[in-house]
């Protein structure tokens, strides 16, 4: 009762890094609040799961382990999370802001009549007193999120309803083992009383699904090129630098769309969400969206000719210049002075 | 019995093109600054359902949106693209829906439209980017959704086949009917505007906009009954009170804040060799890198 619930996705046996991140949070969050942490694990073959969960701190793993349950299918998996929520009663359970989480938590949210709250960037305890009524809440869950296009930001809370359901935008929450010897117990999902065979009326005909060849989520260096960078051939720039410095190279979408780079490579609202230690954008102008991909970075270097590029307000430094005259500079004097 | 199609369709303010006078100077959203519009995969959605529409004899096309007067706008503009007709559902107690109280209050009304085949949604709608009245009005409905729809590709024996589109890849799946579809921006555009549907329809209008019209539509209406919006309020529809608008919406917002740049601590410098050289060797000594 009362615990912090995470939805666990499953592609070819593994845990997929969002459940991984969200976990972490959760770990911090079930420390603040005194309580457990709890993984729902739904899939097939998930006999040795728990080596993958338990180093991130997870007290419970409630494993549905059933041959039709993977790959992911809604009403299924809907199902089984339902009536799991129903028999445990969590404070809060959260989901990852993907494909699978965003198509699962409404139709979970709306089966238990519970609020939730899409793609959240921010999630924090916090204390609430209702204006009209004056009814203090203790410990709610602060669900923070860009609305309205990034332009704004959002603190969202459930004061009546429970569990407080989220989802979780993929790289903003970091990573963290706990404890490689943690350990908790894992508990089996009576499936037979959760699902029906009408749980099973969509059919996958088809799957194809892309190893995630391109990663740059977990590059400590990002060199990202924008619009600025003027073509796909002074991109080679940029991909020099970032093998040097053992970096990756991000995007904008402006880049993106001109056809400089893949997509996988964009940052920002629609592309993946970063927090390298250093993020050096080359010839990007730092609009909203892009920034609500990359504002977290640990350091961000601007190379940009305008001196007014909304990006050099949140840069550490800024290089006035342009991006084909500083990038084979700073390649020169890395070599030169590096040990 | 025809095939009903529905396509849930939403006006938003146009978050795409926020100029500075859009922000309140108390940091709350102008949105009378922001046009507004037919939201962007409602128009995907509308096309999935326009095709459909268009490869069988009998197929009908019925645009359902919830919001305010003006929202009866996008009913008319649909319409032009080929919808058959709509359903205005507003009422004042419908104010402060979050995801849940809307996914109630259309899910009523599409019960009134039974029995239908297929329900049609966009993914997302940009004033929230929520992604999630789709599946929770197909939970209230009880029937199969199936998310990120980037085609539509057959409809026959009761059974609809659908391909989507992934994070990571695609997925082609089938389930029977009746179920709900949202319906992915990569998916084909909507078609433009036909001008024979134009003329025919350009008076449509809702009760509520007509009170506010100095033209009589009177006679017009009650010849060309196909220009009369339908309009529902909570009275119409069968619906727990508690349950609707701000009182039926379990999200509460506890703060907004507008994204303000702060300017950080920043040190500007020239593309000069010097000047380049001298961050180079800083980075490496504070090991930002090597
Ligand atoms: C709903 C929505 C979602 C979006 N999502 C994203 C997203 O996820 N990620 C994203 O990045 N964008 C996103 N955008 C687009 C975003 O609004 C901007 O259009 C985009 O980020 C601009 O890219 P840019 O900075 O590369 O291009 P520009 O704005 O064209 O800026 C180019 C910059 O390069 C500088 N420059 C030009 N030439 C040189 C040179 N030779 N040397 C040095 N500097 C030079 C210019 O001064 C300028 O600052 C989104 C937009 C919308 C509406
Ligand atoms: N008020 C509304 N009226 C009609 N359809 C809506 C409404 N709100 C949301 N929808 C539909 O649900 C989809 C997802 O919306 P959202 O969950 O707000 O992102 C939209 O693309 C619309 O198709």
């Amino acid at each position: 009762m009362n615990n912090i619930f995470v939805y666990c996705e499953i592609e070819n046996g593994n845990v997929e890094d969002v459940s991984l991140e969200i976990l972490s949070k959760g770990r911090k969050l079930a420390n603040q609040l005194n309580c457990k942490l709890e993984a729902v694990v739904i899939g097939t073959q998930l006999n040795n799961i728990e080596s993958q969960l338990f180093p991130y701190g997870v007290d419970v793993i409630h494993v549905a382990d059933d041959p039709r349950l993977y790959p992911y299918t809604t009403l299924s998996h809907a199902a089984v999370v339902v009536n799991v929520f129903k028999e445990e009663k969590p404070e809060i359970a959260l989901f990852g802001a993907t494909s699978v989480g965003r198509d699962l938590a409404p139709r979970v949210a709306s089966a238990l009549k519970c609020g939730l709250t899409a793609d959240c960037t921010s999630l924090v305890i916090g204390d609430h007193t209702e204006n009209k009524t004056g009814t203090e809440y203790k410990n709610l869950l602060y669900q923070i999120r860009p609305a309205f296009g990034g332009n704004i930001i959002a603190t969202i809370i459930n004061p009546d309803t429970r569990p407080q359901m989220a989802t979780v935008r993929e790289g903003v929450m970091k990573k963290e083992i706990v404890s490689t010897t943690y350990q908790g117990i894992v508990k089996k999902v009576d499936i037979g009383a959760f699902i029906t065979d009408e749980d099973f009326i969509v059919k996958i005909i088809e799957r194809h699904i892309e190893e995630q060849k391109i990663n740059i989520k977990s590059a400590p260096i990002i060199v990202a090129g924008g619009y600025g960078v003027g073509s796909k051939e002074n991109f080679k720039l940029l991909y020099d630098l970032a093998d040097l410095v053992g970096g990756q190279v991000g995007a904008s979408r402006a880049a993106v769309d001109a056809g400089y780079v893949d997509h996988a490579r964009q940052v920002g609202q629609t592309g993946v969400t970063v927090r390298p230690k250093l993020y050096i954008a080359c010839g990007i102008s730092g609009a909203v969206q892009h920034r609500a991909g990359m504002d977290q970075s640990v350091q961000i270097i601007s190379i940009n000719n305008d001196p007014n590029a909304p990006i050099n307000l949140i840069a550490d430094y800024t290089i006035i210049g342009n991006v084909s005259d500083v990038i084979p500079k700073m390649i020169r004097y890395y070599k030169e002075n590096s040990k | 019995m025809s095939f009903r199609i529905i396509v849930l369709a939403k006006q938003v303010p146009d978050t795409r093109n926020v100029g500075k006078d859009a922000m309140k100077a108390d940091g709350t959203v102008n949105r009378a600054a922001l046009p507004a519009i037919f939201n962007p995969e409602d128009l995907n959605a509308l096309e999935q359902a326009l095709r459909i529409k268009d490869k069988m004899k009998d197929a009908e096309v019925i645009i359902l949106t919830m919001g305010p007067t003006r929202a009866s706008e996008i009913i008319r503009e649909a319409m032009y693209r080929g919808a058959d007709r709509g359903y205005l559902i507003t009422d004042r107690k419908f104010a402060g829906s979050d995801t849940l109280a809307t996914s109630y209050t259309i899910s009523l009304a599409v019960k009134k439209l039974a029995p239908y085949h297929l329900i049609i949604s966009g993914r997302q709608a940009i004033d929230g980017d929520t992604a999630q009245v789709g599946p929770q009005a197909a939970e209230k409905l009880g029937i199969p959704q199936i998310t990120y729809a980037e085609d539509v590709q057959s409809v026959e024996n009761n059974i609809v086949t659908v391909k989507r589109r992934l994070e990571r890849g695609v997925e082609v799946v089938s389930c029977p009917m009746p179920a709900l579809i949202t319906v992915h921006s990569s998916a084909p555009a909507c078609r433009n505007r036909n001008s024979k549907l134009l003329m025919k329809f350009k008076h449509a209008r809702a009760v509520t906009e007509l009170q506010e019209e100095t033209k009589d539509y009177t006679e017009l209406h009650s010849h060309r009954p196909y220009l009369k919006i339908e309009e529902w309020s909570v009275a119409d529809l069968d619906a727990d009170f508690e349950m609707l608008g701000l009182t039926g919406s379990p999200t509460k917002v506890k703060k907004i804040e507008n994204v303000i740049l702060q300017q950080k601590d920043s040190k500007v410098i020239s593309s000069d060799d010097k000047e380049v050289e001298a961050l180079m060797v800083e980075l490496i000594n504070n090991h930002v890198i090597g």
